[in-house]
């Protein structure tokens, strides 16, 4: 049972071969067994979530159905959920009981889904290895030396490990694909406005967006169907119709035409990790897809840009934690001012402090238009090669990430160094674009590799049928470590 | 160009972030690294390029003005770290 995707659970919770209170027992009983080891939960709440369990096989008594009617989930901490502790991996929200719930949140209560409990995170999102989390780092479950990729590392780590049969995270930089791809599980970051971000602790408004981590294409589908809609307490919410994500799933992939562009194919890539994406190209060629070769000349450029931006973004949205109406506040201080100060330099860590100062700086008086306003001109031109590239291809594809997962400590010590690992996914949240990590191989340590696949925009459904395609026709999503045995 | 010990307090200081006298070079340096690496969007030709503010054009809707909230003053202030009488309390700001 702990192996079944989400769609396997649904089946046997409708069939009435197994309770939703099962069920979030036997999630949590791993969860308390594995934890120790990996970190992957922050809060674990055994009676709420019990008590969610119930409600939702009451409701099945009384006739109600519905796919994720008594599934259970893991929700990232970042995600505000009424009477959970959620601390957004940061000190400074370690006391923040949320008063409300998240749209993503309520969405998933609505539909009955069992929240297990809240995963670990890079501190407010800003990280690649969920090592700068004021609870510590997560531990990859392929090999608790090495860590699972940020920020959303402690729902990777839930996912592989099978912790929770599926997860939810944010991605602002890669911080769903990234850990997707070292943790060996499908993720999904949707099109920018796709998925509320109301709730959703902010880091970098114009990029956060939040998505399915999962077992399968089928599950990120089954997911994105409860996740997504337009929500009018998100200013930046899209009024669309209603899409079902799983609509396209079983189309042939016959004519397909995906992109490469080179400059994803280019040095800096492990060659264990080009021969993973290399090998799960010739699988769609058999499929009946055609590769050509694009180009995203602007892409070397994300990285910089997405460095400027979002801390910008940053420094402005995190003024909000002040000391005064939630959060940490010093225990002694003397003016206002110092209260600030003092409060914020114990409430966040040192990566989150170099983002704000970046942030503040790049912003300042004198500074603006060299930084902040020349990066969001590159930005564009980023934006502008993606728009010309899907002229010539339907899906791009390259590698998630230039690396397997790395050992913790490794990548500590040198920011910009840490920044590099997410060189492939950036380009796209700064283009506003859904990318997914889809599960490729294994390097020759037996650490995964993940399959980047980009879409236009609101190509979400296209997307899930290109990765079930290839989920069809191999098994590396099914592979799992030793520790999920 | 290069961030000094002074440009580093100066940023701390709009940030609301102390920084101690200890702190402050190893922050100068590690920011020095981060703008030396930003720095080569400088070299980027953006001429008659229009500045991309968001992932998606879109335009501040409206809505109607009426009430759609709840009053719930009280389980917001209930996580607040000092209130009185429905109102937050800060150090006194001006004698």
């Amino acid at each position: 049972m702990i192996h079944a995707s989400l769609k396997d659970l649904s089946a046997a919770l409708a069939a009435k071969k197994v309770s939703a209170v099962e069920l979030a027992t036997l999630f949590l009983d791993r969860i308390e067994k594995l934890n120790p080891t990996l970190n992957a939960f922050v809060s674990v709440d055994r009676d709420k979530t019990l008590a969610m369990a119930r409600d939702a096989d009451a409701r099945r008594a009384a006739g109600e159905t519905g796919p994720l009617l008594g599934v259970p989930l893991a929700h990232k901490d970042i995600f505000c959920a009424e009477g959970w502790l959620t601390t957004c991996g940061s000190r400074m929200l370690s006391n923040f009981v949320s008063p409300y719930d998240a749209t993503v949140v309520r969405n998933f209560k609505q539909a009955g889904a069992v929240t297990l409990g809240k995963c670990n995170m890079d501190e407010f999102a800003m990280g690649s290895s969920n090592e700068t989390s004021f609870y510590g780092a997560v531990k990859n479950p392929w090999d608790t030396a090495r860590v699972p990729g940020g920020s959303s590392g402690g729902s990777a780590a839930a996912v592989a490990a099978r912790l929770a049969p599926a997860a939810t995270g944010t991605d602002t930089g890669g911080s769903i694909r990234q850990p997707a791809a070292l943790c060996g599980f499908t993720g999904l970051k949707p099109t920018y406005g796709v998925v509320s971000r109301y709730g959703m602790i902010a880091f970098a408004s114009s990029l956060d967006q939040g998505g399915p981590m999962a077992r399968s294409a089928e599950d990120c589908a089954l997911m994105l169907n409860a996740m997504a809609g337009f929500d009018e307490r998100d200013s930046t919410s899209l009024e669309r119709p209603v899409e079902d994500y799983a609509r396209d799933l079983d189309q042939p992939l016959a004519g397909l035409r995906i992109g490469l562009p080179k400059e994803f194919f280019g040095a800096g890539m492990d060659e264990d990790v080009r021969a993973a994406v290399e090998a799960a190209l010739a699988e769609y060629r058999k499929l009946g897809a055609t590769t050509v070769e694009v180009s995203l000349p602007n892409s070397g450029l994300s990285v910089p840009a997405y460095y400027v931006i979002a801390p910008a973004e940053a420094s402005s949205n995190l003024s909000r934690f002040d000391g005064v109406r939630y959060g940490h506040r010093a225990a002694e201080y003397g003016d206002l001012n110092d209260m600030y100060s003092k409060s914020r330099a114990q409430g966040f860590g040192d990566e989150v402090k170099r983002r704000i100062l970046v942030g503040t700086y790049v912003l300042s008086h004198g500074y603006y238009d060299a930084y902040y306003l020349q990066a969001q001109k590159v930005r564009r031109l980023i934006a502008d090669d993606f728009a010309a590239a899907f002229k010539d291809c339907d899906v791009i594809m390259g590698p998630t990430s230039p690396s397997t997962a790395f050992r913790l400590g490794e990548k500590a010590a040198d920011p910009v160094q840490m920044y590099l690992s997410d060189i492939y996914t950036i380009a796209v949240n700064l283009a506003g674009l859904p990318g997914m990590s889809v599960p490729c191989g294994f390097d020759r340590q037996g650490l995964p590799v993940g399959l980047q696949i980009v879409g236009g925009w609101f190509a979400e459904a296209k997307m899930l049928n290109v990765a079930h395609q290839y989920q069809r026709a191999t098994d590396w999503h099914l592979r799992r470590p030793a520790l999920a045995e | 160009m290069s961030l000094t010990r002074d440009d580093v307090r100066r940023i701390a200081l709009l940030a609301r972030i102390e920084v101690s006298d200890a702190e402050v070079e190893r922050t100068r340096d590690q920011l020095n690294g981060i703008l030396g690496f930003v720095e080569q969007l400088q070299a980027v030709d953006t001429t008659g390029v229009a500045p991309m503010s968001h992932a998606v054009d879109v335009v501040q809707r409206l809505r109607e003005d009426r009430v759609t909230e709840t009053d719930r003053h009280a389980d917001f202030q209930r996580i607040a770290p000092e209130t009185e009488a429905g109102l937050y309390l800060v150090p006194k700001v001006i004698e």
